[in-house]
Order: C-alpha cells, then structure tokens, then sequence
C-alpha cells in the first residue's frame, strides 16, 4: 500500500453568498434585519462531505459535470481555500493548478512572464534563469516571447503556462484543464510531458472534461456529481459509468 | 538600471537560506512587474512620477502666491517638499483598493503571501519618490541653499515610518475592499481631505490657536511636517518623529491584524 500524498477527511466547504451591499443605502437601512438574515442565511454548499486519498506517485483523475465541485477540491489542494469542515492534509509540495494565463500580466512579455509566474509558483529567480531556455524551446512561441502577452493567442498563452508549470519540478502537479486549447501538437507534447512526470513519480491531479485523456494518462478517476463523490475507481470504469449517466 | 541593481542585490545575497531568498525574489520580481507595467506603455515614463507633484505645485504656487499673497517664504520649495513624500502616501494609498482585486488570477490560483502584494505597490511608490529627490535638491539650488548632512540618517528615519504607515493603510484598504466594494470611491475623497488637513499647502504655525491640538490628531501631520523641514533646513522634530513612529506601528500592526482575519477569504470572494 502506498502512502497517501493527499488526503481528504469528510471535507466540506461552504461558501457564503456574499453581498455587496447593492441597492442604495435607503434600501439598505429599511431593509437590515431582512439583510442580516439573509446574509446567515445565503450559503451555497460547494463540496459535502467527501473523503478520498491520493497516493504517492498516482496520477489521478477528477471528472464532473460544470459546478459540481471539481474546481473547489483543487482549490482546497492548492491551499488557497480553507475548507469549512474537515481536514485537508497534503504532503509536499503543490504546484499550483494551471489555467489560461492564470498569474500573467498582459503587459509583460513572455519572457518576463515566465520569471513573474516561475517565481510566484515556488522557484527562486536563479533557477527560473536557468530553465528559462528550456522553458521558451517547449514553449515554441519563438519571437513572440519577447511580446507583450496581450498579444498572444489563447493557445499561446496554454502554451506558456504548461511550459512553466513543466519545469517546476513539482512533487505534485495540479491540472485544471489546459489541454483543451492548445492545438493538436501542443496537446500531445503536453500529454508526453505529464507521462514522462508520471515516469518520473510525481503525483497529479488531472481535472478534464476530454475522457480520452482521462483514460490514457490517469491511474485512478474520481468523479463528482452534485457536491459529492459519486464514484472512485479505475478510469475505465468510472468513465463508462460517466458516460452512461 | 533597475534591472541590474536587482541584479547586483540578487548576487550579494546568495548564501541566504532558499526560503528567505525566495521571499526576496517575489518581492524583487512583483516590484519589478510593477515598475514595467507601470511604465510599459508611457513614452515619458519616469518623468509622470516627477510631473505630477510637480503640476500640483505650480497650481497651488499660482492660487496661494501669486493671487493670495500668502506670506511664507520660498513657497515654491515649500510646496515641493512637502508634496513630493504626500505623493507618495497618496499613490500608494488611492491604488490600494485593486491591490487584491486586480490581482485575483493569482489569488485564486496560488497560495503565497498576498501581503506581498500591496508590500511591493507601496515599495514601487516608494522608488518613485526616492528618485524624485533630486529634484527637491534642484529647487533648493534654485532658492540658494544646499542639502544637508542630516538627511543621511533622516531619509531613512522617515522612509521607515512612512512605509510602514502607508503599508498599514493599504492593508486595511485592500483587504477590506473585497468585502466593501464601496471603499474605492471613499478611499480617494479620503486621501482628498487628508491632505488640506495636513499642513503641506500651508505651514503648522499658521493653523488656528483653538486648532493647533487638532494637528497631531492626524496621523499625517508630523510626518509631513519632518520631511519638509528636513529638505528644506536639514532638522529633524524628536516629538514629531516619535509620535509618528507611533501611528506607523499601529497602522501597521491594525493593517496586519485586519490582513489575517480576512486573508482565508479572498479566493472565496474574488
């Protein structure tokens, strides 16, 4: 039995609907107790009650419709959500989940983005200097790395942000989808990537809508339906089981 | 420049443990962003940092001089001194609304020390205004006089406390402006008002007997009021200093204090 990297213990989070005091101040005085109450009252429950582990070296898979919860168990792994109730624990060290040009500021080049988000996500400046070559040959993005991203394509900007996380040397990588696009040549690199890392024994968490994927590259699925876990097991089965629903 | 100063900062500290050096390193690149974005898309650059203040002073050399003859000596100067550091406090404070709010890609995705954030938009400032020194020292030039030996260890002196004041501030501000968005447009008549209740426009002497007690009610006030004298005659006020030592802990620890309650919020909120 290998060792849990990551687990969850009956963890739910809630999240407060939040209002920004709309409506005026009229509006606002007149209506206060009303108001309060619906502050106690306005809660939206993201995640229930869910218990899961994933274990060292596993490359595993999350699944679910859009809003079931998938974002916020990545979230609660990244350690920028607390959750409400139960026990996240998490051994080693999380590189953060990707998405389109999360971290990027348009302004910047590539270059100078790839130093900002290298940085922001765990590497100190001399080790992103050193991947910095590496980083812009994954990338292919040639001349444009010396633009300023506002100019960039949405696959170039996948592109940048998958070539980044790809050199962090992670202990665990968190995946929230990516591939989707990059072109077909990108999304292979990529995929090639992520199983040369799981060669390599770090642990991911693959959060995608494409079952193709899900199969080809994860160990074991989870998927999530309505707040909560509906089925953990080999990609094969739960994906069968997903598509059926 | 910047860049190889970094540079050479960088280099000198490389026998520091990695979790520090990393520490250093967002705060080096993050100031960094600030600086380029800031002045990526301006052909004129620094000199906005500078042109600012600077067209404040003329205005107020124009209404208060040359129309309404206020006697104080070497307006000019005046003026100058004292705007070039309010610049500062006011710039760093006015952007504190969207410190977190504009940054909330980041917020959401990854977990570091968000205080960074606002800590290195009230750096940023902070370059600009030490930069803008000079040209307080061009205008004593003008007016005959040289800068002095005090402001070696007075710079620094209120550097310090002006940071951490101002840092204070801007924590307070940003983080309690994701919850009360209504604070951006209340953060700007604030800085508005604080500033023709700092004397800056006007000395402290010619604030009202019955208001005089009033003046260091505002956390401003001594630090301004030692920051123009120390440009413009080389002294430092001990009380001064002391009192506004005390408001830039308070503000700062307040600043912190709000930080930590409300920084487990801000993905959820963003």
């Amino acid at each position: 039995m290998r060792e849990p990297i990551i687990t969850f213990d009956n963890v739910s989070k809630i999240y407060p609907l939040y209002h920004h005091l709309t409506g005026g101040y009229k509006n606002f005085l007149f209506h206060l107790p009303k108001w309060i109450k619906s502050l106690k009252n306005a809660k939206f429950e993201a995640l229930r009650d869910i218990s899961f582990e994933v274990h060292m070296g596993e490359t595993f898979g999350i699944i679910g419709k859009n809003g079931a919860g998938k974002s916020t168990t990545l979230g609660l792994m990244a350690g920028v959500l607390k959750p409400t109730r139960g026990k996240v624990i998490v051994k080693g060290r999380i590189s953060p989940l990707l998405e389109l040009g999360a971290g990027f500021h348009h302004e910047l080049t590539g270059r100078e983005n790839i130093l900002l988000n290298g940085v922001l996500m765990g590497l100190t400046r001399a080790e992103v200097s050193r991947k910095m070559s590496a980083i812009i040959e994954f990338s292919e993005l040639g001349d444009f790395i010396d633009q300023p991203i506002r100019v960039y394509s949405s696959g170039m900007l996948a592109r940048l942000g998958f070539s980044v996380v790809a050199h962090l040397d992670p202990e665990i990588l968190l995946i929230d989808e990516v591939l989707a696009v990059g072109d077909m040549n990108f999304q292979k690199k990529c995929i090639d990537k992520m199983l040369g890392f799981k060669k390599g024994g770090v642990t991911m968490v693959f959060v995608s809508h494409s079952m193709p994927d899900i199969e080809r590259i994860c160990d074991r699925v989870m998927w999530i339906d309505n707040h909560s876990v509906k089925m953990v097991g080999t990609p094969k089965d739960v994906v069968l089981n997903y598509s059926k629903f | 420049m910047v860049d190889s100063f970094w540079q050479l900062f960088g280099r000198r500290i490389i026998l520091i443990p990695p979790k520090i050096q990393h520490y250093i390193d967002l705060i080096v690149v993050l100031t960094q962003k600030e600086l380029k974005v800031k002045y990526k898309s301006s052909f004129l650059g620094y000199l906005w940092s500078v042109g600012h203040p600077l067209a404040f002073a003329f205005v107020f050399f124009v209404a208060f001089k040359v129309v309404m003859r206020v006697e104080v000596e070497d307006y000019a100067l005046f003026l100058i001194a004292g705007l070039f550091p309010w610049q500062w406090f006011s710039n760093s404070v006015n952007a504190s609304p969207l410190a977190f709010l504009g940054n909330a890609s980041i917020i959401k995705k990854v977990n570091f020390s968000r205080n960074l954030i606002p800590f290195t938009q009230v750096l940023q400032d902070m370059i600009h205004f030490v930069l803008a020194i000079p040209i307080i020292m061009l205008f004593l030039f003008i007016y005959r006089k040289a800068p002095s030996l005090s402001w070696l260890y007075g710079i620094p002196a209120l550097l310090t406390i002006q940071f951490f004041m101002t840092f204070g501030v801007c924590l307070i501000v940003s983080s309690t402006n994701l919850f009360f968005r209504d604070l951006e447009r209340l953060t700007t008549i604030f800085t508005t008002l604080l500033f023709y209740f700092t004397p800056i426009i006007y000395p402290e002497r010619m604030v009202p007997e019955k208001y005089k007690t009033l003046i260091n009610l505002n956390p401003l006030s001594p630090l301004m009021v030692n920051w123009r004298n120390l440009f413009l005659g080389g002294t430092l006020e001990a009380a001064y200093l002391a009192i506004s030592l005390g408001y830039a802990m308070l503000a700062y620890l307040l600043g912190y204090w709000v930080y930590k309650k409300l920084s487990w919020k801000f993905a959820e909120v963003l």
